[in-house]
């Protein structure tokens, strides 16, 4: 006899995210059970995404390469005590990018610079010490260059590191508040600070490329 | 907030005013302060701009197969799987 889930299923179309639970599901019942196209299929679809945020966070090939690895060999060990309450995609990009953090952190030798010349200045009476210039073209446009996006990466590069991680974290890989403060081992009080700081900062290094006047 | 609001309190809670995480009280000062205040719009807006441009770049690669499968690594996560 067929079970009500059954029925319901063949009554009611299927979402995509129901949809893709269930191939997750299969997957994982396929790598459980050690059968090796099953891992195989897991690491091809997955590496170039995985590999993506470990350059983003490590800006060396070599690590990225290493934290990948590092990362498919923990899930492979956690595969028994994975529930499948996330999707397979995000469970495997969590812990890239907890590899990828643990990686920074052992390679942190010197103190960094401060944020503090990167961010607007005010006079007492709280005006803004300089009026910020408009700029000359919207994102949209200033993402059309190549060399204009090579000097966006660059600025981003040059932000301190702790701030330069929250950014990817937050704005990018779009970890939430939470998640990032447990990922870095601060507070959610202390993500939201770097996070603002990070962009002001982000702003003053793009402005004298981007503002009204410069070609 | 009763206060006129300042450009650098505008600044340093303009993440919240963006994120709509301000009172409706608060959100009617910063509008105020927008509406006579030349300066926090163009650094908003140019603040705005930095966030799009920063995840634009990083979301996308200059390489023109970005998803391709680095097929040498992929042999050596699988090769050091047999090894676990």
């Amino acid at each position: 006899m067929a079970s009500l889930k059954s029925v319901v299923r063949s009554a009611v179309p299927m979402g995509s995210l129901e949809r893709d639970l269930e191939s997750d599901a299969s997957l994982l019942s396929r790598l459980r059970s050690g059968e090796p196209q099953a891992f195989e299929m897991l690491v091809r679809t997955h590496t170039p995404r995985l590999l993506a945020v470990a350059r983003r966070l490590l800006r060396n090939e070599e690590d990225a390469k290493d934290a990948v690895q590092e990362a498919f060999l923990n899930a492979f060990r956690a595969l028994g005590s994975f529930e499948g309450a996330s999707r397979v995609s995000t469970w495997l990009h969590r812990i890239a990018v907890n590899v990828a953090l643990m990686k920074l952190r052992s390679q942190r030798r010197k103190p960094e610079a401060s944020i503090e010349g990167l961010l607007p200045a005010f006079l007492e009476d709280g005006h803004h010490a300089l009026h910020p210039p408009e700029w000359r073209d919207g994102a949209d446009v200033l993402l059309e260059r190549r060399e204009d996006r090579e000097f966006i990466r660059a600025c981003i590069n040059e932000l301190p590191e702790s701030h330069r991680t929250v950014l990817i974290l937050r704005d990018v890989e779009e970890l939430d508040p939470e998640e990032t403060a447990r990922a870095l081992g601060v507070t959610e009080n202390v993500v939201k600070v770097r996070l603002h700081r990070a962009r002001q900062a982000l702003r003053s290094l793009l402005e004298p490329r981007f503002r009204r006047g410069v070609a | 907030m009763s206060h006129v609001v300042t450009c650098r309190e505008f600044v340093d809670f303009l993440d919240d005013y963006l994120s709509g995480s301000l009172s409706e009280e608060e959100r009617a000062a910063f509008n105020g302060h927008l509406a006579v205040c030349p300066s926090c719009v163009a650094y908003m807006k140019t603040y705005q701009a930095s966030v799009q441009l920063g995840k634009a770049v990083l979301t996308r690669s200059e390489e023109p197969v970005p998803e391709e499968v680095p097929e040498e690594l992929v042999r050596a996560i699988l090769a050091a799987r047999k090894q676990m």
